[in-house]
């Protein structure tokens, strides 16, 4: 009579607990609003990233296509797996003095980790983080980027 | 004349029959391949096969400078990224002897659990799709989210976030961080009861566990099985409690310890773990105290010559990692202790003599992170 009785009572149970998780179901079915997928890509007009989003390396410019960078190459010592490579030049200042500049700063978007180690070590915070993060393309070669702009120059001043 | 000589008839029935799960298969998580010897259904022993997704991280290590480590233990358990790169962090502050500011301690502390949290959620979702439900993973991944949010508005980015570094952290906190993380724990506090509702409840879950896969206690600190799989069979293992770091001695929280060993209560104990890691988090939230966000460190960090051992509690179970130093700035060696390998040492044992379809439930309970074991 015993095992009788408990072989209904389980199946009471049993039923008892599909029910329970079939009512958690039913809720969020009939609750649209708890939706939380984003529809991407259609919302690409509207989709604004974090602002410290990690999308890729940048040199920003200001308005005069001026940057900070040096060329000093403390970045392509500190980053773990060689995404930057430096290519210097030499000028001559006006009074006579050689002085180095930076002609590339080539980034292998391909290879960085985004570890951030180059953006925290640059002595004089040329490098930031983008939030462009739609980086397919067809071919690798696209993701080598030369971060100074074409006829780009180093801000001399400070204050700016 | 030829004589006719008839073939033994095999029974097949007797036979055992090896089958590879795996490396391509939905429940191995990743890419891990299982030589099981099976007879009939029921398992007679397994063989995991490790190495698919080597990469020589340690090796690796060796020619890179302790700042830049940090990103390579990111990629061991990609699923608990910030307690991998505490360790190391810790390791060098130790060696060191510097004194890292108490706002470090108490983000850290707090991004560890953030961390475990997530990674529990992303195993219910897991474990709950290896039996058979779906819907738990679409729950799991939507609760993680909400952290995967936090990480990326104040680290960046969302699994591998290389935030730690030795000395401090990259960079402070958001300033909307506390308020998120808060407006989580009351969301979470929430959802955990669906969690509840939907599998822990589960009459077919609850057959398929209960009883399976069992580990005692012995068993457990002989195949030095750690976390939530070690505490479940009732070996009391917490690091955050028996070593404590960052600041786990200021904060209560309670180290549970099942009795059963089997794969329920290994899934107890991580349902336990959200909850208790929420306590965690409610203590030091409001809490964190003002200061700098890193120590002063040098540009160049070289331990002094000797061997270094710093262990801390990951999402699976004990990561140490063991340094030994020339006084160089890249380590002369680097060895991780990474617990998902250690833990899968016991799935042979564990699995024997159960059927095929548990040795599924006992894989989910272990909650291997393939790169984890590889590394
Ligand atoms: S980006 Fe910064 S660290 Fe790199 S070369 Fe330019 S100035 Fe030097
Ligand atoms: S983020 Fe890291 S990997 Fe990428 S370029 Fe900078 S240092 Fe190199």
């Amino acid at each position: 009579m015993n095992s009788f009785f408990k072989y209904f009572t389980d199946i009471f149970n049993g039923v008892k607990s599909l029910l329970k998780g079939m009512s958690v179901t039913g809720r969020y079915f009939f609750s649209p609003g708890s939706i939380v997928t984003q529809q991407y890509p259609e919302n690409r007009k509207t989709l604004k990233m974090f602002d410290r989003f990690k999308g890729e390396v940048i040199m920003p410019h200001n308005e005069k296509n001026q940057h900070h960078c040096t060329g000093c190459g403390i970045c392509a010592n500190n980053c773990p797996n060689g995404s930057i490579e430096i290519v210097q030049d030499k000028i001559e200042t006006p009074d006579g003095k050689k002085e180095r500049i930076i002609d590339k700063h080539i980034y292998h978007l391909s290879m960085c980790t985004f570890c951030g180690l180059c953006i925290k070590s640059c002595p004089s915070n040329a490098l930031s983080w983008g939030q462009e993060f739609e980086h397919a393309v067809f071919d690798r070669s696209k993701l080598t980027k030369i971060l100074n702009k074409p006829g780009s120059s180093i801000i001399k001043d400070i204050t700016e | 004349m030829k004589e006719v000589i008839n073939p033994p008839v095999r029974n097949i029935e007797d036979e055992e029959y090896h089958i590879n799960i795996g490396p391509q298969h939905p429940s191995t998580h990743g890419v891990l391949r299982m030589v099981v010897s099976i007879q009939g259904e029921t398992v007679k022993s397994l063989k995991p096969h490790c190495g698919y997704i080597h990469r020589g991280i340690e090796k690796m290590c060796e020619k890179d400078t302790y700042q830049q480590i940090i990103h390579l233990t990111d990629r061991m358990d990609y699923l608990s990224a910030h307690i991998n790169n505490h360790v190391v962090c810790l390791l060098v502050e130790r060696a060191l002897e510097v004194a890292v500011p108490e706002r470090v301690q108490y983000i850290r502390t707090i991004v560890d659990e953030l961390t475990r949290i997530a990674s529990h959620q992303l195993w219910w979702g897991c474990f709950g799709m290896d039996m058979g439900g779906q819907t738990c993973l679409l729950y799991g991944m939507r609760d993680r989210e909400k952290i995967m949010d936090i990480f990326e508005e104040s680290f960046g980015s969302r699994l591998l976030h290389s935030y730690y570094t030795p000395g401090g952290l990259m960079g402070d906190i958001h300033p909307n961080f506390q308020k998120r993380v808060k407006e989580f724990i009351t969301y979470f506090r929430k959802k955990i009861h669906d969690y509840d509702n939907i599998l822990t409840g589960n009459v077919i879950m609850q057959e398929r566990t209960k009883g399976v896969g069992i580990l005692t206690k012995e068993e457990a600190i002989d195949y030095g099985v750690t976390g939530p799989i070690g505490r479940a069979s009732g070996f009391s293992c917490d690091v955050r409690k028996y070593h404590p770091y960052g600041v786990y001695d200021k904060v209560d929280f309670k180290e549970i310890l099942g009795t059963q060993g089997d794969t329920f209560s290994r899934y107890m104990m991580r349902m336990h773990e959200m909850r208790e890691s929420m306590k965690i988090l409610e203590q030091l939230i409001d809490n964190i105290p003002a200061g700098d966000y890193s120590a002063k460190m040098k540009a160049v960090i070289k331990l002094p010559a000797g061997e270094y051992y710093q262990r801390v509690e990951a999402a699976r179970g004990e990561l140490g990692v063991y340094v030994v130093s020339d006084g160089n700035k890249t380590p002369y060696r680097m060895k991780f202790r990474s617990s998902s390998f250690s833990n899968l040492s016991a799935l042979d044992h564990m699995s024997r003599g159960f059927k095929i379809a548990d040795l599924i439930a006992i894989g989910g309970s272990l909650d291997y992170v393939i790169p984890d074991i590889d590394r």
